[in-house]
């Protein structure tokens, strides 16, 4: 289910890197435990972040989710299709239901994260308790 | 199966009349001016009287209510509302304006001191607020009375200690009044431990919020060690008195070492949950408390009341008024139908209750915490074919309103049972029986649960639709 | 025990299920020193007859009834038509749970997506939700929604608001990052002082807060009000406590306010003493997913049958927790339930016509009542169903009793909010008073030296 040309956090983000931007949105396996997502809380564009900073959330009927800023650095997008159309989470997560882009400030926070096999073994662990 | 009412706004038809007024026989003109007056109010509805009978009749008998039946939802106490407190309530005698002068409504602030009294002795605290409007709204005025104490010994702190079994209201109301809070984990037997409790207790920490009985229905039986622990380290303790059922008349919370608590009267107390509220949160504090209460006070002074309205050290006003007046009337009448003979009864007859199902179902359902339940009893999903809302929705079809499911939040997929006091024992097996059915289907026929409920007036209602697409009120045109 | 169900045999053969022969085996967790407090305190069971007979006794020491009262200040005596007692009292709709399981609820979501409509229709507004405590919590809830909404953190305050729900609005922020200012009145004509509004809105205003009609019964200029604080970019919030006023004036959506809340009382609940009323709040569809309180919405089953849920939850404490727009949880709900079915009574005509009734019985007086001289009505102009009046010769408190002696309660004496307000009342009309009583009133004024 891991798409091969991305980086994922261990709260489930996934980013695609496009220079010195990355664009960041939740995994299958997230948009998964939430369940239908009925409105996403988008993070207002230049807000500056630390990683690991809440940048946005998501709820579902019965739940909300924060997504947290797998990288530091400024907002310099968001999905605005998510306002008329939060399901696109859950349909498209790693497409249309991308949530926003980072301009990043420390691109070597990269190298913290997995790539897609590690990601996948990763939930393969939390599958396992 | 019914089909189901229009809505109050597609009954109506221009000329109709529902409630015939005289027009005003002052000869006066307004003294406003006209530009400023509304034209009419368009859409509002004009239905005849009869229409409207029928109409709020069809709506009734959509909904199930504890007078139609068991309701075994936990930490919500939902024991038989009294109908002679109902006439009581509507008394004309009791009628008056919340301004009326002392001396023409005794008999009202009788009925508060009285109601005072009686949670003193009940809670073995030293004076209450009355009021606070609810639960949450106790739980805030408590919080506010805390940090408006330690803010005058100088002590200003900012964290509050939750259980993470706590209800929601715990921290949104520590937040309001201003905190942080800390969450402290329940430990295998389903308490506070103190080890526990004393590695979270720095010196920033104002207080600990605990419920007791807890969410899962088990006495926090370290409450005096956790309490004296509290009390070294300048902290206070908070008991959320919604599970106060379980020990009326057993043990009283000041004796314990609480410094405040709220009650619910809306639980504890019979009086009717109305669908939502009204409730009343009467908030009581140890005597070195007492001049933080909110204002107005109710005092007895011989034979005759009077209301203390200003306290400098209060933490002022948190209502309107006095507080849910009529939902006292109620509480009032509760206890001195049951008195003294019968306080504690309630509290037996209501943990029996739970131990009753408890023991009945441990077989059939996995029970996450040993310890003994007091007045509730919750079980988990664990070992199920099917989720713990499949069976609630299959117990709607069984005639039974389900109980609470999904909380707390540390039992996964939760199943909270309170019977409470006021429930026969043939309810109860006939409860435990239809539990097994369920229980026999989900193994046999788990379509059966994940279909239902077919008997109801609709099913499975689509919560999601709701909340991308909020519809919130009718319009002319628009609607189903 | 009546309200106690077991037989002691039912207790017998219960405790040999679970496997127990003393009941206090089910108490072992309590600490053996505490357990079992003395109950001597407390009275004896008392039977009905003789819980009735209590009731009467504490009923004769209330002599309210009485009097022809025209107290208001935030609670009115309204006339209730017998079908909302008779249908809001059905054990359907008082002793049900909140609807968590719809589909067992649907009459009372029913319901109160029909308040929640009628609620807008009245104020004009996009949205209401499903109750609050009363008036003066509601006012401190949109305090909190405003400084939520905007960012912001100073409010303004009209010092024409009730002064209990002023004093609500100070209890709940007194530990929050939030600053409070008042707005002077203009003694002129019991309005808000708009050159001293100008001079204290800025950049960091969340929100003007105005009562209209006002704590002294006067109508605010409310389009204006609320053009001013929107040109420094803070959110607008009438409070009203006379929600019969609603059906008289212009709504105050047209006038540009943002937020409407208070109490509704008014529509068809006792005056009860004081509680339970019924905090309202409607407000522009961008402060939605900020509202505190319940909401219910439409939606389809299964089915596809139209039905009714509570929604938007996620904003609420059981899901946000500290998080959460508000710790409500319990509110109002019967009350609004009984609201709306007041307001689905009274309709479109019978509301309107009570409402005006109120208007013009407060007109009539202050206009007799200016031949009058023990008295000045102080603001003759702009009020709704309240007059403020001044008390020309000897104090207040004197009038106020020699009235009482004739059985009149002529109305609230100002001084116990603000000893600036000494020899000042505020007598309230309501469509409960005819000419008759008034003129009992003004004669009895009269006769007062």
């Amino acid at each position: 289910m891991a798409q091969e040309n991305l980086l994922f956090s261990k709260d489930h983000e996934w980013l695609r890197v496009e220079g010195d931007t990355v664009v960041v949105g939740v995994t299958d396996y997230a948009q998964h435990e939430l369940g239908d997502v009925v409105y996403v809380d988008l993070p207002a564009l230049g807000k500056e972040l630390k990683k690991g900073d809440p940048a946005a959330n998501i709820e579902s009927v019965k739940a909300v989710s924060d997504v947290y800023a797998p990288v530091s650095g400024k907002i310099t997008e968001v999905n605005k299709d998510l306002n008329n159309t939060p399901e696109l989470v859950n349909q498209e997560p790693f497409a249309g239901g991308w949530i926003f882009k980072i301009g990043m400030t420390q691109a070597s926070e990269l190298q913290e994260l997995m790539d897609a096999k590690k990601y996948e073994e990763y939930l393969k662990g939390i599958a396992g308790e | 199966m019914t089909a189901l009412p229009k809505l109050i706004f597609d009954l109506s038809r221009e000329g109709k009349i529902g409630c015939g007024l005289a027009e005003a026989d002052v000869p006066a003109e307004p003294v406003i001016d006209s530009a400023c007056l509304r034209a009419g109010i368009a859409d509002f509805p004009e239905v005849s009287e009869v229409e409207i009978v029928r109409h709020y009749m069809a709506l009734s008998r959509l909904n199930y209510s504890l007078d139609a039946g068991f309701y075994p939802l936990g930490s919500c106490t939902m024991k038989y509302n009294p109908k002679i407190n109902e006439k009581l309530a509507a008394g004309d005698e009791f009628q008056a304006h919340p301004y009326a002068p002392h001396d023409l409504v005794q008999g009202n602030l009788e009925i508060m001191a009285r109601l005072e009294e009686w949670l003193v002795v009940l809670t073995g605290m030293a004076g209450f607020t009355l009021t606070p409007a609810a639960g949450a709204h106790g739980e805030f005025t408590g919080m506010l009375v805390i940090r408006k104490y330690l803010q005058e010994k100088g002590d200003a702190r900012k964290v509050v200690l939750i259980p993470d079994s706590a209800h929601g209201t715990n921290p949104a109301s520590a937040h309001f009044a201003g905190y942080e809070i800390r969450e402290i984990p329940s430990n295998a037997q389903g308490i506070i431990g103190i080890e526990e409790l004393r590695a979270h207790l720095k010196p920033d920490v104002a207080a600990l919020m605990m419920t007791n009985p807890n969410t899962l229905g088990i006495f926090e039986s370290n409450i005096s060690a956790i309490a004296e622990a509290l009390h070294a380290n300048g902290s206070l303790l908070y008991m959320d008195g919604a599970n106060l059922n379980a020990l009326l008349g057993i043990v009283r919370p000041g004796d314990l070492g609480v410094d405040v608590m709220h009650i619910n009267l809306h639980k504890t107390f019979a009086t009717p949950h109305g669908g939502g509220g009204p409730g009343s949160g009467p908030v009581g504090v140890a005597s070195h408390l007492l001049p933080f209460l909110p204002v107005p006070r109710v005092r007895r002074n011989q034979d005759r009341f009077e209301v203390v309205y200003d306290d400098p050290r209060s933490i002022g006003r948190v209502k309107n008024f006095y507080g849910q007046f009529l939902v006292m009337v109620r509480a009032l009448a509760y206890l001195l139908a049951l008195g003294r003979e019968n306080v504690r009864r309630v509290a037996e007859d209501a943990v029996l209750n739970a131990n009753y199902i408890r023991k009945k179902l441990e077989g059939v359902l996995d029970l996450p915490y040993k310890t003994p339940s007091l007045h509730e009893v919750v079980f988990s999903d664990h070992g199920l074919p099917v989720k713990t809302l499949d069976i609630a929705k299959r117990l709607l079809d069984y005639g039974f309103h389900p109980f609470t499911i999904y909380f707390p939040l540390i039992v996964h997929g939760a199943m909270m049972i309170e019977p409470t006091e006021t429930e026969s024992k043939e309810t109860l097996d006939e409860f435990i029986g239809v539990m097994n059915t369920i229980l026999r289907e989900a193994r046999e026929n788990p379509e059966l649960l994940r279909q239902a409920p077919v008997q109801t007036p609709v099913r499975r209602l689509d919560e999601t639709l709701a909340a991308r697409k909020p519809v919130l009120k009718w319009r002319r045109g628009e609607n189903i | 025990m009546r309200y106690l169900p077991l037989t002691d045999l039912e207790r017998e053969e219960m405790k040999k299920t679970i496997g127990i022969s003393d009941i206090k085996e089910l108490f072992s967790c309590i600490p053996s020193g505490k357990c079992y407090p003395s109950l001597a305190d407390l009275p004896p069971a008392l039977s009905e007859p003789e819980l009735i007979a209590a009731f009467k006794e504490m009923g004769r020491k209330n002599r309210f009834a009485d009097h022809l009262s025209f107290l208001g200040a935030g609670a009115c005596a309204h006339f209730i038509p017998e079908v909302v007692s008779y249908l809001s009292s059905r054990g359907e709709f008082l002793t049900p749970y909140t609807p968590y399981q719809p589909e067992v609820s649907q009459g009372s979501l029913q319901a109160i997506f029909e308040y929640q409509t009628m609620m807008t229709m009245l104020t004009g507004l996009d949205v209401a939700n499903a109750s609050l405590y009363d008036g003066a919590t509601a006012a401190a809830e949109a305090v909190l929604l405003a400084v939520r909404k905007s960012g912001r953190s100073r409010v303004l305050l009209a010092a024409s608001l009730h002064p209990e729900y002023a004093a609500v609005i100070r209890t709940y922020v007194q530990n929050l990052p939030i600053e409070l200012q008042t707005v002077a009145i203009n003694e002129k004509d019991g309005r808000v002082d708009e050159n001293d509004l100008n001079s204290k809105l800025d950049g960091a205003t969340a929100a003007f807060v105005f009562q209209s009609p006002n704590f002294l019964g006067i109508v605010e200029n409310s389009r204006s009000l609320a053009a001013a604080t929107h040109a420094r970019e803070a959110h607008a919030v009438q409070v009203v406590s006379e929600a019969m006023s609603l059906a008289y004036l212009m709504p105050a959506a047209d006038c540009g306010v943002d937020l409407v809340v208070g109490e509704a009382q008014s529509f068809g609940l006792s005056l009860g003493f004081g509680g339970p009323y019924l905090g309202f709040m409607t407000a522009r569809e961008e402060f939605l997913r900020q509202m505190p309180g319940r909401l219910v919405g439409q939606t389809v089953d299964l089915d596809g049958k139209r039905g009714y849920v509570l929604t938007l939850s996620t904003r609420e404490q059981h899901i946000k927790r500290e998080k959460a727009t508000s710790n409500i949880c319990s509110n109002e709900a019967w009350c609004a339930l009984r609201a709306g079915m007041y307001l689905a009574v009274m309709g479109k005509t019978g509301l309107a016509r009570a409402a005006r009734t109120c208007h013009l019985n407060a007109a009539y007086f202050a206009a007799a009542a200016a031949s009058l001289k023990q008295i000045k009505v102080v603001y003759p102009e702009n009020f709704y169903n309240e007059v403020l009046i001044e008390v020309k010769k000897g104090r207040a408190g004197d009038f106020l009793a020699a009235l009482k002696k004739k059985g009149i309660l002529a109305g609230v004496p100002m001084n116990r909010f603000d000893t600036a307000w000494q020899n000042r009342l505020l007598l309230a009309f309501s469509e409960v008073h005819d000419r008759k009583a008034i003129d009992r009133l003004l004669v009895a004024m009269g006769e007062c030296a």
